[in-house]
């Protein structure tokens, strides 16, 4: 192993933080009540996924990967737009945004 | 050429149907009478040119229109083709004619009835398909007009269907038609599967081309189709609907039940003769099933007290009569019988519905009597009626009844002499119940007006005089208010039927009288066709024929001596006689009990094993259990489902993660265990 290749990061650590990005993800959009919250939980999620495409992108020297995280971010930021707009809306019509009391297709 | 417009003949009144059936309710009475007699008219027309056309010296014997195929699969096909030959003729004219005399007469007999646009739709529906009937050139045509005069019969017997009687004289008489239809079915699968085909010409042609067919197959068709007959044609066992459907409107019994729609028995037997030719059996079977209708119909009649009820059994009677001539190889005196049985008791009906309608509904003869003064014409008609159908040279019944007693007595039947024996009988009972119905309605006291409600009408019940005739329309006020006299619209056609019934027997007086028996030539194309041997019609002597003639003659006049000291110079003779033998009279009184045993042992049981069976464990077991369950299976499956559906995001969110969780479990250690 040469000094540069040691000095590298090696790719189970990105992986164990996305990981760990994902599963803070998916416990915060199991827990939370907030409709923003688990808005903002989803994101994490994909930011997490991103994460793994970057690492396994730079291991294999291929910019394919890199070039799906930006597809990812365009939709996600696309989903962000929408979604935000649904959660403004269903704010207005039920004075709420907990996911609790809003269980009904109808106001 | 009237080939080109046979078409014609059954499609108008067809139409006339279509007219009063759908805007019959918004027109006035006089406009539906209008087009239903229009389109009756029309078809009577057509038919004299065309039998003009057809008696002219080198017209073809037969014509035939097809059109387009109807049916056509593989081995079989069915057109929609009209066939006219002489028997046909004879049919047409009877259907059309009698036919038009009965419209005008229900014009003036229904006027002031509910519904009636709704009887001259149904009364044009008929005659579309007696026509399609007669005109038919195969099985499965003849089976359409077959159903559909049932169809219509149905709907005239329970036209008064506020009446649960009348309803259910309708039901009785559908139900009992259909018994007789299936044996009609059975027998045109039979054809189809011996001859792949339900043409006429084709099927009587494939018969005749082979003189060694008896008996087998050709019995088990003919028989089928007598059970068809018997069920149409009202004759033992299936005669019970046709006293009941009496409850029909009086002009519908004499068109519908007494001079066409059941004379379709005999008319199909005698087109299928070449069949019936070759299977002595079947023949038999019609022969006697003819002479013990006849005589056991007679009786019955001997004892009713409801005039249209006598004429009821008086008509499966003849009808027997008819199919006893058939049964003895005897067509063209069945038809002949047919022919004069149209005109006379038509006649008969149509003069019994005057009666009726002169005493505002009485059917009762008991409640009758004396009329002859009151109602002349009517009296006179319905005398004509009642000579012509007792058999009184040189009335119309005379030359055709004994034309068939002869034929009887003469056949190769070894039970030929029998059978004459109970047909001569039957004319003397026959001539004993119409005198009967003759003295009791016209002669003697009046029994009337102390029974019927004539008085609550106030106004005059004597004054009216003897002969009144008004036209429909001044009627109206004279209606219900006493015994009168029928309009002139109603006594025309009593006038036209009397003088046929006269003359009608003109057309076959024998050679023994030194007529030529026009007739026998006129149809001698259609029954010399495809029989193997003449010994069905062995001509006999002179000698012989004028003395049965005689016995005959002597057996009426008795018949006539009974009833005239019965029930004129000693009334009440009947009934002391009645008194002696009180279990006879009940038994014959209550039509020998045969709808009650019909009803033990027949319905009773088939109504049980509907309710119980069918109804109950079939039907509420089976049927809406099964459905019940399916039912109960998916509530009950989607109410554990439908946890899962609960709306809330959270729970979702659950399961996604618990989904992706399993799939991760079966991705990560699934894949060993299938590998390994």
């Amino acid at each position: 192993m040469n000094s540069l290749a040691a000095a590298q990061v090696p790719v189970a650590a990105y992986l164990i933080l996305a990981a760990m990005l994902f599963s803070v993800g998916v416990a915060a959009f199991l827990i939370k009540r907030n409709l923003i919250t688990i808005f903002m939980s989803i994101e994490l999620m994909l930011n997490a996924v991103n994460l793994t495409f970057v690492a396994f992108a730079h291991m294999w020297h291929q910019v394919s990967g890199q070039i799906f995280v930006f597809f990812v971010m365009v939709v996600a930021a696309a989903e962000a737009a929408v979604g935000l707009a649904i959660i403004i809306a269903i704010f207005r019509t039920r004075q709420t945004l907990n996911v609790d009391q809003i269980d009904l297709m109808k106001s | 050429m009237p080939s080109d417009y046979l078409w014609l003949i059954p499609i108008v009144p067809f139409v006339g149907f279509l007219i009063n059936g759908t805007l019959g309710r918004k027109f006035s009475r006089a406009l539906v009478a209008a087009v239903a007699l229009i389109c009756t008219a029309i078809p009577a027309i057509l038919v004299a040119w065309l039998w003009i056309t057809m008696k002219a010296d080198g017209a073809p014997e037969v014509l035939r229109v097809v059109s387009k195929p109807w049916i056509a699969i593989t081995g079989l096909q069915i057109d929609f083709a009209f066939t006219v030959d002489h028997l046909t003729l004879i049919m047409l004219g009877v259907v059309t004619g009698v036919g038009f005399l009965i419209h005008v007469y229900a014009v003036g007999y229904m006027a002031h009835e509910e519904g009636f646009w709704r009887f001259f739709a149904y009364l044009n529906l008929f005659m579309f398909f007696m026509l399609v009937l007669v005109l038919a050139d195969s099985f499965l045509l003849l089976f359409v007009g077959w159903e559909g005069v049932g169809l219509a019969s149905y709907l005239l017997v329970g036209f008064y269907f506020q009446k649960d009687s009348a309803a259910n004289a309708g039901k009785k008489a559908f139900i009992v038609n259909r018994i007789g239809d299936f044996g009609f079915l059975l027998a045109m699968f039979l054809i189809i599967r011996e001859f792949g085909s339900l043409d006429f010409a084709h099927v009587f042609q494939a018969i005749s081309v082979n003189p060694d067919w008896h008996g087998g197959v050709i019995t088990a068709i003919a028989l089928l189709l007598v059970l068809g007959a018997t069920g149409k044609s009202a004759q033992i066992p299936l005669y019970v609907w046709l006293p009941d459907a009496m409850e029909g409107p009086t002009p519908v019994s004499a068109l519908i039940h007494a001079a066409t729609m059941v004379t379709a028995g005999i008319y199909m037997v005698a087109r299928c003769h070449v069949l019936f030719d070759r299977s002595p059996y079947a023949l038999g079977v019609v022969a006697i099933i003819g002479a013990a209708t006849a005589i056991f119909a007679a009786c019955i009649g001997m004892v009713q007290h409801d005039i249209k009820r006598v004429l009821a059994y008086s008509t499966v009677s003849q009808l027997g009569y008819m199919f006893l001539a058939c049964g003895v190889g005897a067509y063209t005196a069945g038809i002949f019988h047919l022919l004069t049985h149209a005109f006379f008791k038509a006649l008969l009906f149509l003069s019994a519905g005057a009666v009726i309608h002169s005493l505002s509904g009485e059917q009762d003869m008991r409640k009758m009597g004396g009329l002859r003064k009151r109602i002349p014409i009517t009296f006179w008609t319905m005398t004509m009626g009642v000579f012509a159908i007792s058999g009184i040279p040189p009335f119309a019944g005379f030359f055709s009844k004994d034309e068939i007693l002869n034929q009887a007595f003469v056949s190769t039947n070894p039970l030929g002499k029998l059978l004459w024996f109970v047909g001569l009988f039957t004319a003397g009972l026959t001539a004993f119940y119409m005198f009967r119905l003759w003295f009791k309605t016209f002669f003697g006291p009046e029994h009337f007006e102390e029974h019927t409600d004539l008085r609550a009408h106030g106004a005059a019940v004597h004054t009216h005089s003897d002969s009144h005739t008004v036209m429909v329309a001044d009627h109206e006020d004279n209606h219900a208010h006493a015994v009168h006299e029928s309009p002139a619209i109603m006594t025309v056609p009593l006038a036209i039927l009397a003088l046929l019934s006269i003359i009608g027997g003109w057309v076959g007086i024998p050679a023994a009288l030194g007529g030529h028996n026009e007739i026998e030539h006129f149809l001698e194309p259609v029954f010399s066709t495809g029989t193997i041997a003449e010994a069905a019609t062995t001509t006999s002597s002179r000698g012989l024929e004028l003395g049965l003639m005689t016995v005959s003659v002597l057996v009426v006049a008795i018949g006539f001596f009974i009833a005239f000291v019965f029930y004129y110079k000693k009334p009440g003779t009947g009934a002391a006689l009645a008194r002696r033998a009180p279990a006879l009279y009940n038994l014959v009184l209550n039509k020998f009990y045969i709808d009650e045993v019909y009803s033990a042992l027949i319905i009773t049981p088939l109504l049980m094993f509907s309710r119980l069976f069918l109804g109950g464990l079939v039907d509420g077991g089976i049927v809406n259990g099964s459905g019940a369950a399916a039912g109960a299976t998916t509530r009950g499956l989607s109410s554990l489902v439908r946890r899962v559906q609960s709306g809330n995001i959270r729970s979702y969110a659950g399961w996604l993660a618990l989904g992706a969780a399993a799939v991760l479990l079966v991705m990560i250690f699934g894949r060993s265990i299938w590998m390994h």
